[in-house]
């Protein structure tokens, strides 16, 4: 049958046959595009090792659930339900696509398998999604350029406004929807004014409105139309391939890759270097990253991955009070510097030392390690261990601040961060009152117990936080646990030492806890500090389970040997705080809520921001020490919000937490209007013999 | 240019992670549980000092008088940056009064060709007295209380410090000479436990009496000029007297107590 227009494949303007520039353009657009990942990947293979190969059946779940079902899209639910329509529409165009190019070669090509039934119910999903996606753009356009959301500011000091690139994109992909439809439009369009039966068209489609808006253009009109559209959709469309590399739309090449790579274990550190064990680590010659390439190709991999949707940052309490840390800014960054460093023209420049050129001291000092920039990145890239591995190499080149100095000092020499003595570790435990009607095992000179009672530093020293030792030792007795605590022989966990970058301290004090863990024979650990709990549960090796106090609570309450009472005071409203070390980094949500709720009558409220979005108090560990340039303090912001749920007490379950709290209820001048309260406290108040 | 500093430091009580009692005897204080470390001013002078020679080139040497346990103060400077490390010991030197350190820490300063000694403004003994001994007894131009150095050229230093009222005096001081150093003059950078690891082994001479050429009599307990004659915490008196009343009825008070207290003419 004769075709009612002439293909691309066979047209003439004049001499040229066109089919030189179907065939010219796919080859140049593919060995540009292979030049450009040739330099993209080039400091990859540079970087410092990753070993991202296990867990595999870990792996392909993230893959199924963070890359293809875009699982945290919705989080932000406009941008999000756009996203995942332009992402599903750019999948089903895949096939689409790869035809479009050979026809241009060849008249009529489909895909093997394409021709009959498959290929018609194929070309009405493809215009249902070629039309969503064009109707996505425009309306992201729309957000982008006239509403213009607070997330996608840049700061004046991060350098020019990334608005122009993101109305551009999606002006591209707008051109390649539209002419993909006219190139098709014209054709049905030509069948229907020579009376053929035309293909159906997919009725409400973009193909379908542009068919009936050009149906009475001259047969010569839709001759142009069509070989126009070909060639601008062929060109945009190596453009865009070329294009990708070279912006945030690099993403849509990476991301696939970069979720199948991403952190499967929450709560640790990396390793140092991966492959070198810890007993190598006094052979390393560096510790840390200090130039780019010290990086892991996974973490360069991170860089080139960023969206640039400041989704991290709008999450991140350090910028919600205005420190100088930016998580977008950390990856953008990054990858301008990598972009810079390993230019597509010219011989690659040698790296300078990252802090003092694109990061600053205090933008790295800032973060508390809280995990709200990884739980909601969609493209699974890691913050955390970077800032470690910047702060490994500040550390290993003397630049601390002079506030965490002493701290440090201290642990090292005394095991707690305060200087206190060793010896007068367990004396919360001695206090006349408590000891009368509590008596605590200290497991010294062969004395055992079932469990062991890791107290850490602050609840041991800390004059307020002894309270919680004290509330937790009760809860255990009642509880019917045979425990007991190291005393001298405990030494600071060092969760914070570890993400502060001193990780020979941290070694050290790894061992020392872990031998006198194993000593005491204790078959389990319990905490009530969630960052011991980190430590001991995620960084520690070869340790008996531990377990957070609200999992041996709720325990003990559904199997009767802890018994609770009738809330105290009626009146109060309750809202409880997900610390991050219990919460994020270890999935400890219901355990704690179990018990709260445990504890008849009680009136409780959930913030806004719980669970996953709970907001960091202000940090624990050495960040209690840290001095940092902020307008307002964490822990105010988080009060602010507990009195916006319609609560007076905030019930937190990590010490840090209570005493950043406490210290901001006065801050914010609601005292009298809110108090904080541990939840081991306040079960321990409810007990019923 | 080239400049050879070398700076005089202590291993001294932590005072930020110690408990100090007197011991029971009144002799000196309890030293069981104690920590020590670098004495807070050394480690200032000893920054200073690898600035300076960053900035103009040469060597750094720390140097102490002390037994075996002192030479992990001078490792860890050393970890710091310090080039070398020099322990002064000798059982002669027990007992040192400041005069007799300063003896002993001139002996070893002789024995090179430094540029510049520095010393801490004071250590646990708060006498503040060393640098300035060292100083007189080499004839050598002294500052005390530095807080600020700028290197003219090989010959001079500007060095200044603080005086009353928060104001900065400035001084030209011919080299070599003598500094002591105030804390604050910089931001010390830190030492960790992987650097200290690296200087684990590098060899630190030990030096005696007979080495430095120094008459056993002048030093140590035997030639101390001073005696600890008594050590002991103040009984507690009755503490301060706090005015109640209003603005106005405190501030009647307290001229009523300053004219019969002689306060006011």
């Amino acid at each position: 049958m004769e075709p009612v227009l002439i293909a691309p494949s066979n047209f003439f303007i004049g001499f040229f046959p066109t089919v030189i520039i179907s065939f010219l353009l796919p080859v140049l657009g593919v060995g540009l595009f292979t030049y450009i990942m040739a330099k993209r990947i080039a400091p990859l293979v540079k970087a410092a090792p990753d070993y991202r190969f296990d867990h595999i059946p870990s792996r392909i779940m993230n893959v199924l659930k963070i890359w293809l079902a875009q699982w945290r899209q919705p989080r932000y639910m406009v941008a999000g339900v756009l996203h995942i329509i332009i992402f599903f529409g750019f999948l089903a165009l895949a096939i689409r696509s790869t035809s479009l190019v050979i026809i241009g070669l060849k008249e009529g090509f489909v895909l093997p398998g394409m021709d009959g039934t498959l290929g018609h119910i194929y070309n009405i999903i493809k215009d249902y999604a070629a039309t969503g996606v064009l109707i996505a753009c425009i309306i992201a356009a729309y957000r982008r350029g006239v509403l213009r959301p607070e997330r996608y500011d840049v700061p004046e000091k991060y350098g020019h406004d990334h608005t122009g690139e993101a109305v551009f994109v999606l002006g591209v992909i707008a051109t390649l929807m539209i002419t993909e439809s006219l190139f098709e439009a014209s054709y049905v369009a030509a069948q229907v004014q020579k009376g053929v039966p035309p293909e159906f068209l997919a009725p409400l489609t973009l193909v379908w409105f542009l068919k009936y808006i050009i149906l009475n253009a001259s047969i010569d009109t839709l001759q142009v139309l069509h070989i126009a559209s070909y060639y601008i959709h062929d060109f945009t469309f190596f453009f865009f391939l070329c294009f990708l590399p070279l912006g945030k739309h690099f993403h849509v090449i990476t991301s696939f890759f970069n979720v199948f790579f991403m952190r499967v274990k929450k709560g640790n550190i990396k390793p140092v270097k991966h492959g070198v064990s810890d007993e190598e680590l006094d052979d390393l010659e560096s510790f840390g990253v200090k130039k780019l390439e010290d990086f892991t190709w996974k973490h360069i991999l991170d860089f080139y991955s960023c969206a640039d949707c400041g989704r991290c940052s709008d999450q991140c309490p350090a910028n919600a009070v205005s420190r100088p840390l930016s998580p977008r800014f950390i990856s953008i960054k990054g990858r301008d510097k990598v972009f810079n460093n390993y230019p597509l023209n010219g011989p690659f420049l040698k790296s300078r030392p990252l802090i003092g050129d694109i990061y600053e001291e205090d933008e790295i000092w800032s973060c508390t390690t809280c995990g709200a920039c990884e739980e909601e990145c969609p493209l699974g890239i890691e913050y955390i261990d970077k800032i470690v591995d910047l702060r490994r190499g500040m550390v290993d080149e003397g630049m601390v601040p002079q506030s965490l100095q002493k701290p440090l000092s201290a642990v090292e020499k005394r095991g707690n961060p305060w200087g206190k003595m060793e010896k007068k570790r367990a004396d919360w435990a001695k206090d006349k009152e408590f000891a009368e009607t509590c008596s605590v095992k200290v497991l010294e000179k062969g004395a055992t117990a079932d469990v062991l009672y890791f107290v850490d530093s602050i609840s041991s020293f800390d004059d307020r936080m002894q309270g919680i030792a004290q509330a937790t030792a009760r809860v255990l007795t009642a509880a019917g646990v045979d425990f007991g605590v190291l005393g001298k022989a405990e030494k600071d966990s060092g969760n914070e030492i570890r993400r502060f970058g001193e990780e020979m301290l941290f070694q050290d004090l790894k061992g020392q806890n872990t031998d006198a863990i194993m000593d005491s024979g204790a078959s389990r650990i319990v905490t009530a500090d969630p960052h011991a709990y980190n430590a001991l549960k995620n960084d520690y090796n070869g340790l008996p389970p531990v377990e957070h106090i609200s999992q041996v609570v709720t325990r003990s309450i559904k199997d009767g040997s802890l018994r609770l009472g009738r809330i105290e005071d009626e009146s109060k409203v309750y809202t409880y705080h997900d610390p991050c070390y219990l919460g994020r980094h270890n999935g400890l949500y219901e355990d704690p809520r179990e018990a709260l709720n445990a504890i008849e009558g009680i009136r409780t409220v959930e913030m806004l921001k719980s669970r996953d979005r709970s907001f960091c108090c202000g940090g624990g560990g050495l960040m209690l020490f840290y001095e940092p340039e902020e307008e307002e303090r964490m822990g105010v912001l988080r009060a602010n919000m507990a009195a916006d749920a319609g609560a007076n007490v905030i019930v937190t379950a990590c010490p840090f937490c209570l005493v950043n709290m406490e210290d901001a209820i006065k801050v914010a001048g609601l005292e009298g209007k809110m108090e904080a309260i541990d939840l081991v406290e306040l079960i321990d108040r409810h007990i019923v013999k | 240019m080239n400049m050879e500093i070398l700076v005089c430091v202590k291993r001294v009580p932590d005072t930020a992670e110690n408990e100090i009692e007197v011991n029971s005897d009144g002799t000196d204080i309890e030293r069981d549980d104690l920590v020590y470390s670098v004495n807070e001013w050394d480690n200032y002078a000893v920054e200073e000092a690898i600035q300076i020679v960053d900035k103009v080139g040469g060597s750094v040497t720390v140097v102490t008088v002390g037994d075996d346990e002192s030479e992990e103060v001078l490792r860890r400077e050393m970890a710091m940056g310090a080039n070398n490390g020099l322990l002064l010991s000798d059982d002669a030197f027990n007992g040192s009064d400041g005069k007799g350190i300063a003896t002993i820490l001139k002996a070893a300063a002789e024995k090179g060709n430094y540029d510049l000694i520095m010393t801490g403004a004071q250590a646990d003994a708060g006498a503040g007295q060393v640098g300035g001994m060292m100083a007189a007894m080499m004839d050598l131009p002294y500052a005390s209380l530095v807080n600020k150095i700028e290197v003219i050229d090989d010959k001079k230093l500007k060095v200044g410090r603080e005086i009353e009222g928060g104001n900065q005096e400035m001084n030209e001081i011919d080299m070599p000479c003598v500094l002591s150093i105030q804390t604050g003059i910089n931001e010390p950078r830190y030492v960790g436990i992987r650097g200290i690891r690296k200087v684990a082994s590098v060899e630190i001479p030990v030096q005696g009496a007979s080495d430095l050429g120094v008459d056993a009599g002048a030093v140590g307990a035997a030639g101390a000029d001073v005696k600890l004659v008594d050590y002991f915490v103040p009984e507690l008196g009755e503490g301060a007297e706090m005015l109640e009343g209003s603005t106005e009825e405190i501030i009647g008070k307290l001229i009523e107590y300053l004219k019969a207290k002689g306060g006011l003419k």
